[in-house]
């Protein structure tokens, strides 16, 4: 091991080819698609699925030999993986183009995360091999309720086994599902995706009983309820989920059928949010550079240059917040890219993702609030997309465990406290 | 490849300097402070550590390569002990690594293998001034080129063990640009301030005014010879050390009050199950960490040569020093009123948090 910060080539050269993606395929309809929310980009949905196919990357999903840190199996690589560094890489760059386009990259999103952190081999081989397939196709996962959003543990939604079919029986209401309706609803022009849904197979056993379970696209008895009208990351849609008597195979859980005194079905949960936490800083990360780099050049365009290596008593009050949101996004870059450089090197992260998640989300909506605020006139205007910006990144501090949920799990790290010591 | 892990050699040396900032600085810490002075066996202690020997090459009588991230790392392990104690171990860095990094190699080998294989002597260098927009690249203390001399003219302050030293180098403006001179003990117009400077902290570490009139050296005493060298070099490489030594700063405030935390009863629980301490403690150690990761890329830059290098250290100690104003603050928060008592260290640390925002110049790694 060593102490180094060179970009591995291979990433290198997928940021490239990303950033004319961002620029030409997002960045160009952002501003149509945030103004017609629900309306879906297909273009971008194909182009992607195609160009990531043509670059041998298949999806975005974590692809399984690679690991992740959770999913046990013994594994005879010589070199560390740099799959997660990759990801988290690419996620920047694509939300550095559009966050709302991100999100319904084609590849699995949170859906395959979750099974991969959780699901068995046999599990991995069945649903997450359909993301290199013919057409795009999107995975969701479903934990929030309309009464349990930060407390997951609360959730209502029920799995119960019908032994006579050998089959689970979901009932429940989820709401706030990303990519629920296109991982779910089956559209003409993508393949087949499905939805991760929490439930509880044994409610006197609280966490210990909770689960996911994997519900195909088209279950019968799953309806999309709603699409949310949002502040930003509009090209994304957020879902209302209910399941009425909906049936899934017995093998569709994720993790154990049955219950022990261990809390092991949360921990599930918990090794997703492990994983994908520091993703979803990467995509905070990706808005807040996208601001920042707009800030300077309309700083530049108007003869405001930024003179690093001046004493701060020297500085203009614009070039101290521009040298304070850099500090900000570089140094929240590197708590993300350690964060994945462990789930890689499998050593165990849970520390390091929520405080990767913690700082982008504070970072996401320092910085792109800064630089509307500097650009006065012009960052309030539609013309440009700072503005939509704004709007999108302050999502970072709220999904995957608000900021205040992820201090709490970075306090009790910290401090060596369990959930009830310090809740 | 990105790689967040130090290698073997580093790790031993960060548990050898670890354990003589805990075992050796750390226990006289107040005692220096209030005294103002530390004790001489302690800094020939660390010395022998050997730290700066290790970056000076063998053909200069050291045994290794400089490596800015390896300095960062034992710079932040030192100051998590005593941040005085520390600075005074390193002071002869700011003699000899400006010369390893720019000097000529007359200036190299005359002095390099002199102080790495001696015992702990107060080689020093000047570069603060006392203005407020104090600013090392536009310097009040002029050199001016007569004849086949250099005559240096200002005042410096802030010079770490000025009163006995050796030698110094002396940073000034010669056409408006920064170069360093190595000035010797006994140059006439030299004049060093009997009194150690009086600090808000840090008053372990005797620093001085001191006076330059009219002071004559040779050309040959130009660092890096008659063409001069990049300060620039030098003065990231005093950022990233500043960077360093605000991280120790600021993990032993942060360890200090996580401890104090979860001992501490209040309305029948420990204040750290509260959420707003518990909450300070996780903002404390994410920048923390948030911040080391900053100067270990600055350090990796400056030791793999590129371009930005220079910027990312300005960044690096910039943000670091908000950083240890943050954690040091809100550690004698964490505290109370119990923080506030000159008993518990927090309010030292506090006094030294704030010191980072001027204190480049102080280190080198
Ligand atoms: C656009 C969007 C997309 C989403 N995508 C998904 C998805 O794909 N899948 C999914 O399952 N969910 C998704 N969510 C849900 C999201 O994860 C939740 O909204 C979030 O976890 C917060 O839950 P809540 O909204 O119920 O807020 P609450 O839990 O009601 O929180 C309200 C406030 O109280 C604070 N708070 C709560 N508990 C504590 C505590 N113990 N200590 C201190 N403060 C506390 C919170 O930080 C917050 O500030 C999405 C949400 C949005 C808006």
């Amino acid at each position: 091991m060593t102490i180094e910060f060179e970009t591995p080539k291979p990433i290198a050269q997928t940021q490239l080819v990303l950033k004319t993606v961002a620029e030409e395929m997002m960045r160009s309809k952002s501003r149509y698609f945030d103004e017609h929310e629900h309306e879906i980009p297909w273009d971008y949905m194909e182009f992607m699925h195609t160009a990531m196919k043509a670059m041998g990357a298949g999806s975005l999903a974590p692809k399984k030999e690679k690991g992740n840190g959770h999913d046990g199996g013994e594994q005879k690589e010589k070199r560390p993986s740099i799959a997660y560094q990759s990801l988290a890489s690419q996620i920047e760059m694509l939300a550095w183009g559009d966050v709302g386009f991100y999100l319904i990259t084609p590849g699995g999103g949170l859906g395959a995360a979750a099974v991969a952190a959780a699901g068995n081999d046999a599990q991995k081989e069945k649903y997450l091999a359909r993301f290199s397939g013919e057409k795009p196709t999107l995975a969701a996962m479903c934990m929030t309720e309309a009464g349990a959003g930060s407390d997951t543990s609360s959730i209502r939604t029920r799995a119960m086994l019908d032994e006579k079919t050998n089959e689970w029986i979901l009932n429940g209401e989820k709401i706030f599902v990303t990519a629920g309706d296109k991982s779910f609803t089956e559209y003409e022009k993508l393949g087949k995706g499905f939805l991760v849904v929490w439930a509880s197979i044994d409610p006197s056993a609280g966490r210990a009983g909770m689960r996911s379970f994997v519900v195909e696209a088209g279950t019968p008895g799953v309806k999309i309820a709603k699409l949310e009208h949002k502040l930003g990351i509009r090209a994304s849609d957020t879902a209302s989920i209910s399941l009425v008597d909906a049936r899934v195979p017995f093998d569709a859980i994720l993790g154990s059928p049955t219950v022990e005194k261990t809390t092991t079905g949360f921990k599930g949960a918990m090794a997703t949010f492990d994983a994908t936490r520091p993703l979803v800083a990467a995509s905070g990360l990706g808005v807040a550079r996208a601001a920042l780099e707009f800030l300077k050049e309309k700083l530049a365009e108007n003869g405001v240059q930024i003179r690093y290596g001046l004493p701060r008593q020297k500085l203009s009050n614009i070039e101290r917040e521009v040298i304070d949101c850099e500090i900000m996004l570089k140094s929240a870059w590197l708590l993300t890219l350690k964060a994945v450089w462990m789930a890689d090197n499998k050593k165990s992260n849970a520390l390091e993702s929520s405080m990767s998640k913690v700082k982008a989300g504070d970072v996401g909506t320092k910085i792109t609030q800064k630089a509307v605020e500097i650009l006065g006139p012009l960052g309030y205007n539609r013309e440009f997309l700072l503005e939509k910006w704004f709007r999108d990144a302050k999502i970072t501090d709220i999904y995957e465990g608000t900021g205040q949920i992820n201090r709490l799990v970075v306090a009790r790290q910290i401090l060596g406290y369990s959930g009830a010591e310090l809740r | 490849m990105y790689s967040f892990e130090p290698n073997e050699e580093q790790k031993m040396l960060i548990e050898t300097v670890g354990k003589y900032a805990i075992n050796d600085l750390r226990p006289v810490a107040r005692e220096a402070e209030e005294g103002k002075s530390l004790p001489p066996k302690l800094v020939a202690k660390g010395w022998e550590l050997g730290v700066l020997q290790a970056s000076i090459p063998e053909a200069y009588g050291g045994f290794g390569d400089r490596s800015a991230v390896t300095g960062a790392l034992a710079g932040e392990e030192l100051a998590f002990g005593n941040l005085a104690g520390a600075l005074a171990v390193e002071t002869p860095n700011l003699f000899a690594l400006p010369i390893l990094l720019c000097g000529s190699e007359e200036q190299k080998q005359e002095y390099l293998p002199k102080i790495v294989e001696g015992n702990w002597a107060p080689y020093t260098s000047a570069l603060i001034e006392f203005a407020f927009d104090f600013d090392p690249n536009a310097l009040k203390t002029t050199a001016t080129l007569k004849g086949e001399e250099y005559v240096i003219t200002g005042e410096k302050a802030y010079v770490p063990f000025a009163k006995n030293a050796e030698a110094m180098i002396v940073y000034a403006a010669l056409d408006g640009v920064t170069q360093g001179f190595i000035v010797p003990k006994a140059a006439p117009g030299l004049t060093v301030e009997n009194e150690a400077e009086k600090m808000m902290g840090l008053n372990a570490l005797p620093t001085f005014r001191v006076r330059l009139d009219g002071v004559k050296v040779p050309l040959a005493n130009r660092l890096g010879g008659a063409s001069g060298h990049d300060f620039e070099r030098i003065l990231a490489s005093m950022r990233v050390a500043n960077a360093a030594a605000a991280l120790g700063v600021s993990r032993a405030a942060f360890e200090y009050a996580r401890d104090y935390a979860k001992e501490r009863e209040a309305f029948g629980v420990k204040i750290a199950q509260k959420q707003a301490i518990a909450f300070m403690l996780a903002e404390m150690g994410t920048e923390i960490e948030a911040m080391r990761l900053l100067t270990w890329e600055a350090a990796w830059k400056l030791d793999a040569g590129k371009d930005d290098a220079f910027i990312e250290a300005y960044l690096a100690s910039m943000g670091a020093a908000d950083m240890a104003m943050m954690v040091t603050d809100r550690a004698v928060q964490i505290l109370g009123g119990h923080g506030y008592i000159r008993e518990h260290p927090v309010e030292m640390w506090m006094r030294e948090g704030r010191g980072f925002a001027m204190f480049t110049g102080f280190a080198m790694v």
